[in-house]
């Protein structure tokens, strides 16, 4: 589904991720964590297609194609969705309107039509059913004056109405309590099937206890150095970081 | 646009060669400049009785010693006003014979904003087939005017059919003296509306959709006067959403709103004048003078979407005369490529426990100035007068600007005046988040643009809140890339 080969990305002419090869295939559940500034955000931001991330080398397939000169909303439209860090505040519109929008921009770039009213809020109350997510929350707008685990289930719930193929999950943990942390891990395991995919960025191993990867990465100072299988997340959790980053000196 | 004022002013000349319209216009218009004896001749040409000329004339007199105001914060270069024509027979629309023949660019923006297939035709000049239809509709909506009293028509009619109205009301919302363009306005208005409700009568329908039917034209030199009796209701609505191409580049109008006691005017104005083309080049220059008496109890609000003209200078007002009596200003001014807008409102406070409201947002893009200017006035006598004022800005890209003068005069110590400003930027982090749903650049910013401007949006009449919502799109287009 998603293969990464020798991917080297600067902003601004800082090249921080350095040679990342990765490859996930539909029914995974991948991990990646690393101590921050490894590289983390800036891989998701790279395969969501952020103008801010310039490509100098190695590629990034999706489905099989080259996906360097997609725009953002192309790559969105044929099923990669970033649940982001910091979700972004659009005061004056609402959760549904944007939803709504989205689905309807998605839908039509795919040459469908736009989905009906009803259809529309029977999904909007299964997803935020799902979620725990009480209806007034729907109406308010978007992001705006939202706690951090409001707007982390949100992001959630969006991915559920979106329904990706491959989904990442950028520290959707932090500003997480226990609580709101099962509930989110709960919606992504309810929607996880054989033909899609989770990349789960994460600093601790806290939410890993919940949405269980196949695999976990170690990403250290823009590149992959080391890769297991869900015991390498406990491992990470008892030593931290400071053993790999001896064993590869950097 | 790839269609500029010249490029259509030369294709209404032709047209009107072909149709052989060209020595009907020639015979009916007066030559340029401006002096007493062209605006005898204005009231002549309308059959106004003498009160009505002498009235114009010392208007005119009255402007010849006035200089024209340069306060604002907008730059342009001034018209002479010797070298324009004071008066043209009603204007001559092209005539098509059927849609085919239209301006593609300017059907697309009529199907961009939904309008029907009837009006575009209408609007853009076609010889309309279906005019029974139209007809009907029109009359229907005159014979339930008139069952209820309601007098609705063009003010040249008003001032002929009901001289005691506008010679108790003309000019005292406005007075002659003013400013530069009220004066200039007042001595040779070509038409505009006359507007009456009877005293406990509450006008069934908006204004608005008559007025679409029937008055698709403006003049140049507007003049208009709502005047709602004691414990009477109307909703107002002047202009459209559909881009109007005028070839007349200054529009002074003069809009005079009077709520009796207990009396409501809600007045809204879409205006999408021609702005001016990429380069900053053509576009109209938007000098209006608008302003509300309210008597005891009584409100007037101001509703204004403003996309249009390349320079604008505008300020609804409201005079809180009559104790308790309450003015509101909503306003969405979009400025982009090379517009000015120094626009916004005043709330003179005279009454006891007046109140104001005052919601602004400005939108900037491209190379454009948008100003707010506003004055709450609370006078000594107006004891417990309250105001709130909100202004909010958006600034799209580095080149725009965003201003706010607000004027506060306090003479009563009971007053309560709250003043909130913001200014934001569409920030490219909003952007790529809509991006990554799915949503392209274009659509992203007229959901963020829509979403700031939304509290001013649910203002309009329904119908009109959609129309505008695709305008302001329509509007900023092309403004990010």
């Amino acid at each position: 589904m998603l293969k990464i080969e020798n991917l080297h990305a600067s902003v601004e002419d800082k090249e921080i991720l350095k040679g990342i090869n990765l490859e996930v295939k539909p029914g995974e559940v991948h991990a990646i964590m690393g101590p921050n500034g490894s590289g983390k955000s800036t891989l998701s931001s790279v395969i969501a297609g952020n103008e801010d991330f310039e490509i100098t080398k190695g590629a990034i397939y999706y489905e099989g194609e080259n996906i360097e000169e997609l725009a953002p909303e192309e790559r969105a439209h044929k099923g990669i969705f970033l649940s982001f860090q910091y979700p972004v505040e659009i005061p004056g519109v609402s959760v549904t309107n944007f939803m709504k929008t989205a689905i309807n921009e998605t839908r039509k770039a795919r040459g469908m039509e736009e989905m009906r009213a009803n259809e529309m809020l029977k999904q909007i109350r299964e997803k935020a059913e799902m979620l725990d997510i009480d209806r007034k929350f729907l109406s308010r707008s978007l992001n705006e004056g939202f706690s951090g685990g409001e707007k982390k289930r949100n992001e959630i719930f969006q991915m559920a109405m979106l329904d990706p193929k491959l989904a990442i999950l950028d520290e959707t943990d932090s500003g997480l309590d226990i609580d709101a942390l099962k509930i989110v891990a709960n919606g992504v395991n309810r929607l996880k099937r054989a033909d899609n995919a989770v990349v789960v960025i994460t600093h601790y191993q806290r939410l890993l206890e919940y949405i269980v990867p196949d695999y976990v990465h170690v990403l250290l100072n823009g590149k992959i150095v080391k890769s297991g299988g869900k015991e390498l997340a406990l491992q990470l959790e008892e030593k931290g970081y400071d053993w790999i980053k001896q064993e590869h000196a950097v | 646009m790839a269609y500029t004022e010249e490029e259509l002013k030369k294709e209404l000349e032709t047209k009107e060669y072909e149709y052989g319209f060209y020595t009907d216009i020639e015979s009916d218009t007066l030559p340029v400049g401006l002096n007493e004896d062209i605006v005898r001749a204005i009231s002549k040409k309308k059959n106004e009785p003498e009160w009505m000329t002498e009235w114009r004339l010392e208007a005119f007199r009255i402007w010849s010693e006035m200089v024209e105001p340069e306060w604002a914060n907008v730059k342009y270069t001034k018209p002479d006003f010797q070298k324009i024509s004071y008066y043209s027979a009603p204007k001559k629309k092209p005539q098509y014979d059927s849609l085919d023949e239209v301006d593609p660019e300017l059907l697309d923006t009529f199907n961009k904003l939904g309008i029907s297939l009837e009006e575009q035709k209408k609007l853009a000049g076609v010889a309309v087939d279906v005019v029974m239809d139209s007809v009907s509709v029109a009359t229907t909506f005159k014979k339930t005017l008139a069952e209820k009293g309601i007098i609705f028509c063009s003010i040249s009619e008003a001032i002929k059919e009901h001289p005691d109205l506008v010679k108790k009301y003309l000019g005292t919302v406005v007075p002659r003296t003013d400013n530069f363009y009220a004066a200039l306005n007042s001595a040779v208005f070509s038409d505009g509306s006359f507007c009456y409700i009877p005293k406990g009568v509450r006008c069934p329908m908006e204004l608005s959709t008559y007025f679409r039917i029937n008055q698709a034209g403006t003049g140049q030199f507007e003049r208009t006067l709502v005047i709602a009796d004691k414990e009477s209701y109307v909703s107002y609505l002047e202009g459209c959403t559909a881009p109007m191409r005028d070839e007349n580049q200054l529009h002074a109008a003069v809009v005079e709103l009077i709520a009796l006691d207990d009396a409501e005017i809600k007045y809204s104005t879409v205006q999408n004048w021609f702005p001016g083309n990429k380069e900053g080049k053509g576009g109209v220059y938007n000098f209006v003078t608008k302003r509300g008496l309210c008597e005891k109890n009584s409100k007037i609000s101001w509703t204004q979407v403003e996309t249009g003209s390349a320079v604008t200078w505008k300020y609804p007002s409201c005079i809180l005369k009559g104790d308790n009596s309450i003015g509101e200003f909503y306003s969405i001014a979009v400025t982009n490529n090379w517009q000015q807008a120094d626009t916004g409102t005043k709330m003179i406070h005279l009454g006891k426990n007046t109140k104001s409201t005052i919601i602004s947002k400005g939108i900037s893009a491209g190379q454009s100035q948008n100003s707010y200017r506003g004055l709450v006035q609370i006078n000594r006598r107006a004891t417990n007068a309250r105001n709130f004022s909100q202004c909010d800005s958006l600034l799209m890209g580095n080149k725009c600007g965003a201003h706010t003068f607000p004027y506060i005069e306090a003479k009563n110590k009971t007053a309560q005046i709250e003043h909130e400003a913001t200014t934001s930027k569409i920030g490219e982090d909003q952007i790529f988040y809509c991006n990554q749903r799915g949503i392209d650049t274009e659509k992203a910013i007229a959901l963020i643009v829509n979403g700031f401007s939304k509290e001013v949006l649910n203002k309009l009449p329904m119908e009109f809140a959609v129309e505008a919502q695709k305008l302001l799109e329509i509007s900023l287009e092309g403004s990010v890339g």
